[in-house]
């Protein structure tokens, strides 16, 4: 009966070998391990055994039938992973074909400076003001220290509609009319950004139409020094903390004393390049000490309180920052060059 | 202003310093250096040279043979000039020699004859053509007679001095003369400043019989000084003031004209000549024009003139626009003996207007324009007088005739140290600020840590304590001055919320595929009135003109984004670039009046324009060409996110097609609009089929409210029920829906559209639209025979409303 045991075992084995089939392996459990598989047969002539013999074929059966389970069970999980692994085969697919798009939006490149600007001086406790792009001349000209017949009014040629109304040269008006509503009695800390207009002719410096962004900081005892410190902050963060910056003197009729800033030129590192005209110095922005006739037209007491103000162009800020060399790219949206700056 | 330092030097002692050293110093305290330039690029090896003979070439008419002798040697030229002659003194490039635009010079054939060199015009050495003189811009150049033969000409014709280029601001016309720059030098370098010392020879003769000054406004003309020179010879002005003047970029004329030009570089003072023999009266008469008068100027043109314009007359009729120009009738010309020179102070805002009215803008009236110094006035004058005395051999008459009411008194402004280093945050010491007001030679008194500045009349744009402070600032050095960060008591910085919405509302739009915009406020006739939202329509609105626009594409405020943006398709389309989705936040300007009072409604739209494929991805047969409904799925979704219910109600507009168009309402107002733009317009455009959509974010911002409030999740479970309808073809699917929610309120709590269906299966004129409609309540879970119920009697309400029935 051993014999027998064994004989079964080694057949059953070579099977299981030998089978690539799932169905054939089943077909194999049935014949060897069913209810009338031969294994089953051979045990149920273990009543005809002796008592002494029984334990022993009893134990024999028992490795027999797990080796033989064991081998099945092995060689189904074979078949089953070649299955899957064929399956699989079955699935794959050209990863060299492109995917399908995502559409891409994004914001125009003036819009990621002022805001980063915004950002940037938010962080510094200023609040965001916004103000009308129709300005009166008042507002535009004259709480800003440039009565009708100011020679400066040159500088600016403006876009007029009537005599008293015209498109806004600049957002300073904004700062004029903060400080009205303020009525002289707060500090004022501001920025405003916007779009302005000037009789300019198109061309790759120059647009009508343009973004200005400037800011206002008026309390007691503000010092020069102190617009030295936040132009310093605001250069550095904006253009990288290897910049330095220049003061230079200057002139606006709204601000005494009056400065413009450079920040050493990047290209070149301020040894002088073709950007920066060989001076090795960028010009950034205006500002300066609001002058105290703008602080008393607008009802602050030029004896108490001090400020200081700057105004800059995000345009040319984007051009120096992006290396775009023609400011018309900004208004004309041409899509390969808007879809340049997604991430921008 | 071109500041020859050659000339400069004259006035103050610059020392070793480097032209850009200097530059760049006097760049940082105060006015930009916008450029450095050399009057020429070098030459090598040109010397004086003596025309000792000069004939014909022999086989040339247009030649010459010229033995000319350079010093050291005698070499033979053949040379084309129609000027030269025997005698002169010649400029001569020797062989060898470099001339600019590195030409170089070798012995040569020509025509048969050997030629060693040669004469070189002022073009030739590299002087811009435009300062050269006209009578010799077609010749060479001739030296005095005293000029050493075999002497190098680069410092003779002062061809390596350097130009600075000042950009001056509004503030510091003081530095559009020499003597104002050489102050400003001499404040930086603290150097020690010589001022030229005008003195003239007193003559027998007294100007008094020869002139009389009248002057009727005194405001407009408060000083005004006549000079009379006689036995003038009018012949060209020495080589040194010739060679300043083209250093400074002005083309020498003769000795008159160039003396006038010279002392106004020199002084800032602007003087004009007349020909007195010409001016036939023996009056100088300053009065505002007369109506309708007029007076043909130097260049020859007739002008008309108004009572705002100032003129000077002989007594009859003007001779000179006031501080503009002169006329053509007193003209210095060869003929010239006697000259009557004005030296006078016109009111800036008189010359002002005159340059306006006239368009003649030159170096005299910019500086009049801009007021000059009222102590100059009559120095200048006499200054003139002093080199037409040695320039011009002019005989100076006694006693010029003076109508003066000119305020010379110097103002005073107040500093003391404590304030200025209040101001500045700095600690400079009282003394250093003495230092300073030394440098910048400015009288003061001193009383501890108090000046009283007395500001000198050149300097104009000093009035009140911060000129000083600044003043102060930019000798000190701004780059002395420390950083720091203000001791104001600190405040959180923040967007407003409307302000963080309205960047919500662009990331959303970006989020969606959109590419943000900016395109111009100002727009053409023919777009101002085209697809102006309903809303805004029924506003009735003017379009508002510029008064003064600069082009036709930029003359109107716009009432809408959309026909700009559709200008930038366009301009895309036609560079192949087809597949567009822009979007844009700008203002538009409502107003109703037809003549501006006030400020135009500003409000802020949304608006978009979508053209070409939406998707775009074949090999997998996926590709969508954008149409209404991304468009609406796009502002279905901006609402959603802001969870503001808006609906869509068909509608017909101009410029819009008529079936495809749809007005956006919160509330039943209109906000708005989207649709396909009419194919007709489309094809004017140039573009293909184009969708927009344009939003006033103005009541959007307004409606929106910031915390959304607080659904519970449902804990019970819903149940879907699908119907689909058949419809007539007419029959709007929101209709629909509307009755199906008031029907099914309050269990139906979602209604989907899953299909839409025309063809064969249906009759002509019918289609048919499937809902699916969500059932749940917050408490309870629903009954079958609840929903059963609904959904019957949904059934017939819109049987019933809509003539439909349910499609099996
Ligand atoms: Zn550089």
């Amino acid at each position: 009966m051993k014999e027998q045991l064994e004989a079964i075992q080694t057949e059953a084995l070579e099977r299981i070998a030998e089978t690539n089939e799932m169905k054939e392996l089943q077909a194999i459990r049935v014949t060897y391990l069913g209810k009338k598989g031969s294994l089953t047969g051979v045990l149920r002539g273990m009543g005809k055994l002796s008592k002494e013999e029984r334990p022993v074929i009893g134990e024999i059966a028992n490795r027999v039938r797990e080796s033989i389970t064991d081998a099945i069970d092995r060689k189904n999980e074979t078949l089953a992973q070649q299955a899957l692994e064929k399956q699989l085969e079955k699935e794959a697919i050209d990863v060299t074909l492109p995917g399908r798009p995502v559409q891409l939006g994004g914001p125009h490149l003036l819009t990621t400076i002022v805001e980063e600007i915004e950002d940037l001086f938010i962080g510094m406790g200023f609040e965001v003001r916004e103000g009308p792009e129709v300005e009166t001349d008042y507002y535009n000209f004259e709480a800003l220290n440039l009565p009708k017949d100011h020679p400066a009014r040159d500088m600016q040629d403006s876009f007029y509609i009537t005599n008293e109304l015209l498109l806004r040269t600049h957002t300073s008006p904004v700062q004029a009319r903060t400080m009205r509503e303020y009525e002289g009695s707060k500090p004022v800390k501001m920025i405003c950004p916007g779009k302005v207009y000037r009789r300019d002719t198109d061309d790759a410096t120059h647009s009508h139409q343009f973004t200005q962004i400037e800011g206002l900081y008026v309390d007691k005892d503000v010092r020069m020094s102190d617009l030295k410190g936040i132009l310093d902050v605001f250069a550095k963060k904006m253009f990288g903390y290897d910049r330095e910056i220049r003061l230079r003197p200057s002139f606006f009729p709204f601000t005494e004393p009056s400065v413009e800033m450079d920040i050493s030129c990047k290209v070149c590192n301020g040894e002088g390049c073709s950007v920066c005209k060989g001076t090795g110095w960028i010009e950034i922005l205006g500002a300066g000490m609001v002058h105290p006739k703008v602080l008393e037209m607008a009802g602050y007491d030029a004896n108490v309180y001090t400020g200081f103000a700057f105004g800059m162009g995000p345009d040319r800020i984007a051009m120096l920052k992006y290396g775009v060399d023609d400011i018309r790219q900004f208004y004309t949206n041409d899509r390969r060059f808007l879809t340049q700056y997604h991430n921008a | 202003m071109l500041v020859s330092l050659n000339w400069l030097k004259n006035y103050v002692d610059i020392g070793t310093i480097t032209p850009d050293q200097l530059a760049e110093k006097i760049t940082k305290s105060g006015i930009e250096v916008e450029g450095i330039e050399y009057v020429a690029e070098t030459s090598k090896s040109v010397v004086v040279g003596y025309v000792k003979e000069c004939e014909k070439h022999p086989n040339a008419d247009k030649l010459n043979l010229c033995q000319v002798d350079v010093g050291d040697e005698v070499l033979q030229i053949i040379c084309g000039a129609p000027n030269i002659s025997q005698g002169q003194k010649v400029a001569v490039a020797k062989p060898g020699a470099v001339l600019p635009g590195n030409f170089k010079i070798k012995k040569v054939k020509l025509r048969g004859i050997e030629s060693n060199g040669m004469i070189c015009s002022l073009q030739e050495l590299g002087i811009q053509e435009k300062y050269v003189p006209k009578d010799i811009a077609d010749g060479i150049f001739v030296f005095p007679d005293n000029a050493t033969v075999g002497e190098d000409v680069t410092s003779l014709l002062n061809l390596d001095d350097a130009v600075l280029e000042l950009g001056l601001t509004p503030n510091r016309s003081d530095c559009l003369s020499y003597l104002g720059v050489a102050y400003e030098v001499a404040a930086i370098l603290d150097k020690p400043i010589q001022l030229p010392k005008e003195k003239v020879t007193a003559s027998d003769e007294d100007a008094h019989d020869f002139i009389s000054v009248n002057v009727a406004n005194q405001k407009l003309n408060p000083y005004y000084g006549a000079f009379v020179i006689k036995n003038v010879q009018v012949k060209p002005s020495p080589l040194w003031m010739r060679n300043y003047l083209i250093a400074a970029g002005i083309r020498p004329i003769n000795n008159v004209v160039d003396i006038t030009n010279y002392v106004l570089l020199e002084y800032g003072q602007p003087l004009h000549a007349f020909d007195y023999d010409r001016l036939q009266s023996k009056e100088i008469v300053v009065r505002c024009a007369e109506a309708n008068e007029t007076i043909v100027t130097l260049d020859d043109q007739e002008r008309k003139l108004s009572h705002e314009h100032l003129v000077i007359t002989n007594g009859q009729e003007p001779v000179a626009i006031a501080g503009v120009m002169g006329g053509a009738n007193t003209e210095v010309n060869e003929h010239t003996t006697t000259i009557l020179l004005e030296a006078a102070y016109f009111n800036p805002s008189t010359v002002r207007k005159a340059v306006k009215d006239t368009g003649l803008r030159s170096e005299s009236s910019t500086r009049f324009e801009k007021g000059v110094d009222p102590n100059r006035v009559n120095r200048a004058g006499v200054r003139a007088c002093q080199l037409f005395e040695q320039y011009a051999n002019g005989t100076v008459l006694s006693n010029a005739v003076v109508f003066d009411e000119l305020d010379r008194t110097e103002k005073e402004v107040t500093i003391n140290t404590l304030e200025i280093n209040k101001r500045l945050g700095t600690m400079i010491t009282t003394e250093e600020i003495g230092q300073i007001l030394t440098k910048l030679r400015f009288q003061y008194e001193q009383i501890d840590d108090e000046f009283k500045v007395k500001i000198p009349t050149r300097r104009g744009d000093i009035t009140i304590f911060e000129d000083m402070l600044e003043e102060v600032a930019r000798i000190y050095g701004y780059d002395n001055l420390p950083y720091t960060l203000p001791n104001g008591a600190s405040q959180a910085g923040a967007l407003t919320e409307r302000q963080q919405l309205k960047r919500q509302v662009k990331n959303y739009m970006q989020g969606a595929g959109l590419m943000e915009t900016i395109t111009y406020s100002l727009t053409r006739q023919d777009y101002v009135t085209k697809l102006i939202s309903p809303e805004i329509n029924n506003r009735n609105p003017v379009p508002v003109p510029l008064a003064m626009p600069m082009s036709e594409d930029h003359k109107y405020l716009r009432l809408s984004l959309l026909p700009e943006l559709l200008h930038t398709v366009a301009y895309n389309r036609a560079r192949n670039q087809t597949n567009i989705a822009y979007y844009e936040l700008g203002s538009i300007f409502i107003s109703t009046e037809n003549k501006l009072t006030k400020q135009p409604d500003e409000q802020l739209r949304l608006s978009g324009v979508l053209s070409g494929q939406w998707i775009e991805h074949e090999w997998q047969q996926e590709k969508k060409a954008v149409d209404f409904f991304v468009v609406k799925g796009i502002i279905e979704g901006i609402f959603k996110f802001l969870e503001i219910p808006i609906t869509f109600e068909q509608t017909k507009l101009t410029d819009m097609h008529p079936g495809r168009c749809a007005t956006v309402l919160i509330d039943n107002q209109a906000v708005g609009f989207i649709g396909q733009i009419h194919p007709k317009l489309e094809k004017k455009l140039d573009l293909n089929e184009t969708y927009v959509f344009d939003i006033n974010l103005e009541t959007v911002l307004e409606v929106f409210k910031n915390v959304p409030n607080y659904n519970q999740i449902p804990k019970h479970p819903s149940t879907t029920r699908d119907i689909a309808f058949v419809l007539n073809k007419t029959t709007l699917a929101g209709d629909v829906k509307k009755v199906i929610e008031e029907t099914g309120a309050p269990l139906v709590k979602d209604i989907q559209i899953f299909d839409v269906y025309l063809g064969e299966h249906l009759p002509e004129d019918k289609k048919s639209i499937a809902y699916r409609l969500l059932y749940q309540d917050a408490e309870r879970t629903l009954t079958d025979d609840e929903v059963e119920e609904s959904y019957q009697s949904i059934i017939t309400a819109v049987n019933e409303k809509f003539n439909a029935y349910v499609r099996s």
